[in-house]
């Protein structure tokens, strides 16, 4: 008879613990946290049965903030406070927000990114989607009943670098651990694509918000292939109700109304829209602070008309995205529906026009992607081997350089598969240079004026030379989550200069930190403890990783000397973690980390192998 | 016993060094590796395991793309032979070929300024049956006749016939 083992009360049962990790959609109107429980994605609720959060947050006097319903329902009363949408500020600058002017908002055009003044002081778009994320993150654990190990969080397909580091940011400052940035639509795929065990080619569009992405995508056994990705980062439902928005105030003859109206009116132009995706009038009634009182109706027919244009304005990335992709919009086998807005009966006739078929609208346009990014989050957090499924996702963006006479070098195409990395070399134009100023770009226009500029740095050092002699290799790398690094090194001499791409459109490090304190300067929440518990589960996550894998084959790899020093590191970082000191719990994870570096290789190695042999032996059979 | 990590393309696929290519293959040999190594599988492990995967994912990207793209995997396969095809010294370009690019330009202003997607098409068609034609001369060069030389000839006018094709897809998006 076997003899069972039975754990001691408190101790953990490691290697089986299922790890707390979420899925986030980041929404511009609407935010959600989901979930994998049971094998199955669920949208996590609030105490009141809510599963969208609106992406709203009040900024109060005090410091508080009050996020979601509350916040919207407020709106029209301290509309400057009061900040909706802003994920069409993240990684922006003043001059990229066209309608600013008919905002509320009081902007402070700041360096790289775009602030708005509140009575709690300027705040960053970043720090207000902090608390809409912080506000996701209390529901999941109020929820799960437990510390999260890190979460996927969304981002749409056609967001640039400058947005992407945004949105990480964010979470780092609402105290996330980011386990991945996943495309919406490529999350949306893998909720629809599991859930249907499709194959052949699919393509996601995804109108949210604030923004529009279409995919173009081919799932093969399992494989998530993104083909091509195109869209918009600044068209979404808000510009459908913007249209209505003008109309109101062109039939009522209104040109000057207050903060508090202009509110109110975009709340009853939503309104409207959402009412006209199920009937074919809606009444639009409001009273407005001069006691004016606005009633109207819009029919079906009217609101098509004046938003022709914004539907119009999405089939050409579509055409675009197809023609990356060498395709027909015959080939695709199905479109799927993502976003609030695809409710639209007018969109839908628009895009089953374009595609040749009836879009797939079988799941909740809404819920779909945080779904999607919460199955994704179980794989990466270790709950699940992922063996059956992969994702391989693109750069939206061409990532580039200035080069002489303001016009730009592309070094890394636009649907390119990451992880990728590209080198290129330049030289100096004058005798004697020796520094050369470098700045990184991001878009398809030749011009550098009409991309986007993402960071600027220099190489200095470099030796004197005559003109054109120096090499100067340029290697940009985009990792998984599609963030961009750029190292530069004159090949002569090994000069090395390395930038993460952050300065000018991003936030520092410094400055992430200061966001970070102030955030917690307001709560209950001690942030030496905080600082405590992050450092822990991370040494705690690697511990467990180590030990998975000593386990797998640390035997086969590891000479016993070697493999002693590795359990040293390990025992030493297990005592630390039950203590509370946080540079020793940091210093034994560094310890851990560095001791591995040889280990993980040959695992690699072995990996690359297994997946070798795994189809030589195919062809044995063949 | 570590493995090379700068093996070349071919070897990592498992499949033989040659132009023609099996792209069933390549596909498959292309998601076994990516379902070992992505990043996505080490998401959990420690950082010196995560590091090695995008370093890993990403030298299998390359290698991917390189050999599914014919014009790539044609200056691939001269530079394993010690050709540098697109050496910016050697721009020589027979005067016939020459000729045919200028007609070819002049119906792309054309079928451009007249906003004629008709015209654009058949220019289309033209094009892609030339770099066809291109592409079966490379595989006779390079696979059988090893004649490195003119394989790097004919590769600069698939670059050619490349870019102009590249316009082409501007000339259609300027049309919307």
């Amino acid at each position: 008879m076997a003899l069972l083992q039975i754990s001691e009360p408190g101790l953990s049962t490691a290697p089986h613990q299922h790890r707390l990790a979420v899925g986030i959609d980041l929404g511009t109107t609407n935010s959600l946290v989901a979930t994998v429980r049971n094998g199955v994605a669920v949208v996590l609720n609030d105490a009141h049965g809510h599963g969208l959060l609106p992406s709203v947050v009040r900024f109060h006097k005090d410091g508080t903030t009050t996020v979601g319903i509350a916040a919207q329902a407020q709106a029209a009363d301290d509309p400057h406070n009061t900040i909706i949408s802003a994920k069409r500020f993240m990684g922006r600058g003043i001059k990229d927000i066209p309608d600013a002017a008919t905002m509320p908002y009081q902007f402070v055009d700041a360096p790289g990114m775009v602030q708005i003044k509140t009575v709690a002081g300027v705040k960053s778009p970043v720090e207000v989607s902090a608390e809409i994320l912080k506000t996701l993150k209390a529901r999941a654990e109020a929820s799960l009943g437990g510390d999260l190990v890190g979460a996927v969080i969304t981002v749409p397909a056609y967001f640039d670098d400058a947005q992407r580091q945004a949105t990480k940011d964010a979470a780092k400052v609402a105290g996330i651990n980011v386990l991945r940035l996943l495309n919406e639509p490529t999350a949306a795929a893998i909720a629809y694509g599991l859930d249907n065990a499709s194959e052949g080619i699919y393509a996601v569009y995804d109108l949210g918000g604030g923004t529009f992405d279409i995919s173009i995508l081919k799932l093969t056994k399992g494989v998530f292939e993104v083909l091509a990705t195109n869209g918009d980062s600044a068209l979404g439902g808000d510009d459908f109700d913007r249209r209505i928005y003008c109309w109101i105030l062109e039939k009522a003859g209104l040109h000057a109304i207050d903060d508090h109206d202009k509110t109110l009116l975009m709340a009853r132009a939503r309104e409207a829209k959402e009412t006209l995706s199920e009937h074919a009038q809606a009444k639009i009634t409001a009273v407005l602070t001069s006691g004016e009182v606005v009633d109207q109706s819009l029919s079906e027919d009217g609101f098509n008309e004046m938003t022709a244009s914004l539907v119009n304005k999405t089939l050409a990335p579509c055409r675009k995205a197809l023609r990356d992709a060498g395709l027909d919009a015959s080939e695709v086998k199905g479109v799927v529906m993502v976003g609030g807005s695809t409710r639209v009966p007018r969109i839908q006739a628009a895009v089953g026009e374009f595609f040749g078929q009836t879009p797939l609208t079988n799941l909740d346009p809404d819920k779909v992607v945080a779904l999607g990014a919460a199955i994704q989050a179980n794989v990466l957090a270790g709950n699940k081997s992922g063996d059956d499924w992969l994702l391989l996702d693109v750069v939206p963006l061409s990532l580039g350089l200035e080069t002489m006479g303001g016009l730009t070098e592309k070094i890394i195409p636009r649907n390119a598969t990451i992880p990728t990395a590209r080198a290129q070399e330049f030289t100096t134009y004058k005798d004697g240079q020796t520094a050369m100023s470098i700045h990184v770009v991001q878009g398809e226009r030749e011009l550098v004026s009409d991309c986007r500029s993402l960071a600027r740095f220099e190489l200095r050092g470099i030796p004197p030379m005559v003109a054109g002699a120096a090499r100067i290799r340029v290697t940009f790398q985009v990792d998984a989550d599609g963030l961009l690094s750029v190292t530069a090194r004159e090949m002569g001499t090994g000069v090395e200069s390395h930038i993460a791409v952050k300065p000018s459109y991003g936030l520092t490090d410094d400055e992430v930190a200061t966001m970070l304190r102030d955030s917690y300067a307001h709560a209950q929440d001690d942030m030496t403890a905080r600082n405590l518990a992050e450092a822990r589960v991370d040494g705690q996550r690697l511990l467990e990783a180590t030990e998975a894998a000593l386990a797998e084959n640390g035997e086969a790899l590891l000479s016993p000397a070697e493999r002693a020093v590795v359990e040293k590191q390990i025992a030493d970082l297990r005592t630390v973690l039950q203590g509370g000191d946080l540079a020793a719990v940091k210093r034994a994870t560094e310890a851990l980390n560095h001791g591995t570096v040889e280990f993980a290789a040959r695992r690699m190695d072995i990996s690359v192998r297994k997946a070798l042999t795994g189809h030589r032996l195919d062809e044995l059979e063949i | 016993m570590s493995l090379d990590f700068n093996r070349n393309h071919f070897d990592l696929f498992g499949l033989p060094q040659a132009f023609a290519l099996d792209t069933a293959r390549l596909d498959q040999a292309y998601r076994d590796i990516q379902a070992e190594i992505h990043p996505d599988r080490f998401a959990h492990a420690g950082e010196s395991e995560q590091r090695l995967a995008m370093q890993w994912a990403t030298k299998v990207n390359e290698a991917y793309q390189t050999l599914k793209k014919p014009f790539e995997r044609a200056r691939y396969l001269l530079s394993l032979n010690g050709v540098d095809a697109m050496d910016a010294r050697n721009t020589s370009m027979p005067a016939d070929f020459l000729m045919l690019q200028m007609e070819w330009r002049e119906a792309l202003e054309q079928a451009r300024a007249g906003k004629n997607e008709k015209t654009l098409r058949a220019l289309e068609q033209t094009l892609q049956e030339q770099a066809r034609g291109m592409r079966a001369e490379l595989g006779v060069l390079l696979d059988e006749q090893r004649a490195y030389a003119r394989a790097g000839d004919t590769l600069r006018k698939l670059r050619f016939m490349d870019k102009l094709l590249e316009e082409v897809g501007a000339a259609y998006e300027s049309l919307d």
